[in-house]
């Protein structure tokens, strides 16, 4: 079985977040990064597949040169195969056309059976990548699975659970397939000392826009259909009130506040 | 026509929320601003009721597309068919839930159409003759607005509760009905089985939501949070910590990682108020803290703010709620 997961940089929720104004998009120059913690979750169920089944992992990621530490960690982790998408004409891109980028690399790759990717990013956070890929590959679109039951690559069919509005949807599919995980799938393991070492001395594979066979009109700033066009900083929430005295008399206040918002029936 | 904007009505197996309906609200807002129609689409087995429905609610035109493919809710099988009706009459913009099949079908939409898209859009306004959609970036520290300028429609996924909830009138839609060749033969998924959630949690539909986190000290804490949630007619959420030590399942996290929620009362127990807890709860219209630290964070965002154990504001409040609210 071929498998294939999309990892992405991020910015550290701690880190100071830059803007590039003019461009609408993320300074990622000096912010710490680290692997889209969804993702995590994704390439710890390709391992989890690959431990399974058998069969071989492609980690592929799309961003610039420093990105190339989220495809070492997963290397460290004994993926089979690397590759890092990066172009100066990728910058800047939107869903569409980061989707179209990966589903430019999985195709160069050939023959993968299921795609994992996360349910979303913490910097973009969209959350349609995933199923954008699916459409633009034509493979069968599964977010928000919470459950892999079965991966059958001779039969060509998997069978998820996705955590849905109300419950759990089982749903069985064509392979091949994308598949976007959420949070509690699995529990993401860490790599070991003599992993990270071999890691660190591998060679990680960097495909270019011309490489991808990928129309340079589509992508990036100047290609991608959804311009940035304003970043602000909302007003803060109006400062509170911190209500006193003692606790009969607080819970007193609270209640006749809340009932009066007419919201409770 | 150019310039209508489209409002896609969700449903499951036909049954509608009327918050199935909110967005017909700023959708009509935004068709009055370009002068032209408001219309909603819906896609299903049968969809008669749910297309007079959206009458009441303002739209004046409602294209249908029917069919047995469409009887259980498929992702691929909804967006291949609005997929086909926005290449077909190209409206200025489509909205669409920010819920799981909401987003399930704009995505796969705006794939097939060739572009990107806004989702979780919490502000929506006209701006040089075309829409604006501004989403909430780096847990809401951030808001960012884009535009798609090349295509149409524009397409958005638009968070729950982000804006008014349209009146229902008397008024009445003309149904067009649309085919699309959409078989089984061309999808590759089948639902096998829907397994209903026992405890039902629909943190974002909720009004009112009581959540805890880790001061709540163990999962006895979310019994008590549970009993004045139902009194109020409301939801159990509950920050990530809370959840990783398996007090309460995820399906209840708010936050970056869990969902982001806009009740009109959200009730912080033992939730110190980190930014990625801020990120999913912050837009709340009304945020009560109770926490025994006076400097936590989630002051700075509270509405109100309670200094002290919650093991003792709780079960008084619970015990006020009961008498004025004579249950
Ligand atoms: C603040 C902000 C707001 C934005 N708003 C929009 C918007 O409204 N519309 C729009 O079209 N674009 C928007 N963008 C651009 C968008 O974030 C990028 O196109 C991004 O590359 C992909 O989207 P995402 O990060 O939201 O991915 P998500 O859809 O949230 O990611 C889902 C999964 O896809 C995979 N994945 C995503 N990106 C990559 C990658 N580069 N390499 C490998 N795997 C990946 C991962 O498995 C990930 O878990 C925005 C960017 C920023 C910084
Ligand atoms: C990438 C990433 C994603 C994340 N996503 C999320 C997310 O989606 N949601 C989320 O919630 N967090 C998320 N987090 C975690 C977040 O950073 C915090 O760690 C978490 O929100 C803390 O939860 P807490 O407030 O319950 O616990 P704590 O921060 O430990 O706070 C407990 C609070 O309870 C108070 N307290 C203690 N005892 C009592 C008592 N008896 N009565 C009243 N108050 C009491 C304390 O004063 C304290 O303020 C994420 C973190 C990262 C790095």
């Amino acid at each position: 079985m071929k498998i294939a997961v999309c990892l992405k940089q991020v910015p550290d929720t701690e880190a100071e977040i830059k803007w590039d104004i003019p461009k609408g998009a993320l300074s990622r120059d000096g912010m710490d990064c680290i692997t889209n913690p969804f993702d995590e979750f994704a390439l710890e169920e390709a391992l989890l597949t690959k431990e399974n089944y058998d069969g071989e992992i492609v980690a592929v990621s799309m961003g610039p040169e420093g990105a190339k530490d989220v495809l070492r960690n997963a290397l460290a982790l004994t993926v089979d195969q690397v590759a890092l998408c990066t172009d100066d004409a990728f910058a800047g891109s939107d869903t569409y056309a980061t989707a179209y980028v990966l589903a430019s690399a999985i195709k160069k790759v050939g023959d993968v059976d299921v795609v994992f990717c996360g349910k979303q990013s913490t910097d973009g956070n969209t959350g349609v990548v995933g199923a954008e890929l699916a459409a633009i590959l034509g493979f069968s679109q599964l977010t928000q699975v919470s459950k892999v039951r079965s991966v059958d690559a001779g039969g060509k069919k998997i069978v998820v659970e996705r955590a849905i509005e109300g419950g759990i949807e089982v749903v069985e599919a064509k392979l091949p397939a994308v598949v976007s995980v959420i949070k509690g799938i699995n529990e993401p393991r860490l790599p070991n000392l003599m992993g990270i070492r071999k890691a660190s001395k591998m060679d990680i594979p960097q495909w270019s826009a011309g490489d991808l066979g990928v129309d340079t009109g589509k992508v990036g700033t100047a290609g991608a259909s959804t311009k940035v066009v304003e970043i602000a900083v909302p007003p803060p929430r109006g400062a509170g009130e911190i209500l006193k005295g003692e606790i009969e008399e607080i819970a007193n206040t609270i209640t006749d506040k809340l009932i009066d918002l007419k919201v409770i029936k | 026509m150019a310039n209508d904007v489209w409002v896609y009505i969700e449903h499951k197996e036909g049954a509608v929320s009327p918050m199935s309906f909110e967005l017909l609200g700023i959708g009509k807002q935004l068709a009055e601003g370009f002068g032209s129609n408001l219309c909603a689409f819906v896609i299903g087995a049968q969809v008669d009721d749910l297309a007079k429905e959206a009458g009441t609610y303002g739209a004046s035109k409602v294209y249908a597309v029917e069919g047995d493919v469409f009887k259980d809710f498929r992702g691929e099988a909804y967006a291949k068919a609005a997929a086909a009706l926005l290449e077909k009459y190209k409206p200025e913009i489509a909205l669409f839930r920010a819920t799981v099949m909401g987003t399930d079908v704009a995505a796969a939409a705006a794939a097939q159409l060739g572009f990107g898209l806004c989702t979780d859009t919490i502000g929506l306004a006209i701006d040089g003759g075309k829409v604006k959609m501004t989403r909430a970036a780096f847990g809401g520290n951030y808001s960012v607005s884009v535009v798609n300028e090349k295509a149409a429609p524009q397409i958005a996924t638009v968070r729950p509760k982000a804006f008014a909830m349209p009146e229902k009138g008397a008024g009445s839609a003309e149904v067009v009905k649309e085919s699309v060749a959409v078989s089984d033969a061309d999808l590759a998924t089948k639902v096998v089985e829907f397994i209903k959630s026992a405890t039902s949690v629909n943190l974002v539909e909720a009004d009112i939501i009581v959540s805890g986190g880790r001061g709540l000290g163990n999962d006895q804490g979310f019994a008590m949070l549970k009993e004045l949630a139902d009194l109020l007619g409301g939801a159990v959420g509950a920050s990530r910590a809370a959840v990783d030590s398996e007090w309460i399942p995820y399906e209840h996290q708010v936050g970056q990682t869990g969902k982001t929620v806009k009740p009109k009362i959200y009730i912080a127990c033992g939730i110190s108020g980190a930014i990625q807890h801020l990120a999913g709860m912050r837009t709340s219209d009304c945020i009560v803290a109770i926490n025994k630290d006076p400097d936590a964070p989630i002051f700075k965002a509270a509405s109100f703010g309670i200094v002290g154990d919650y093991k003792d504001i709780v079960p008084k409040m619970i015990e006020k709620f009961k008498a004025k609210l004579n249950k």
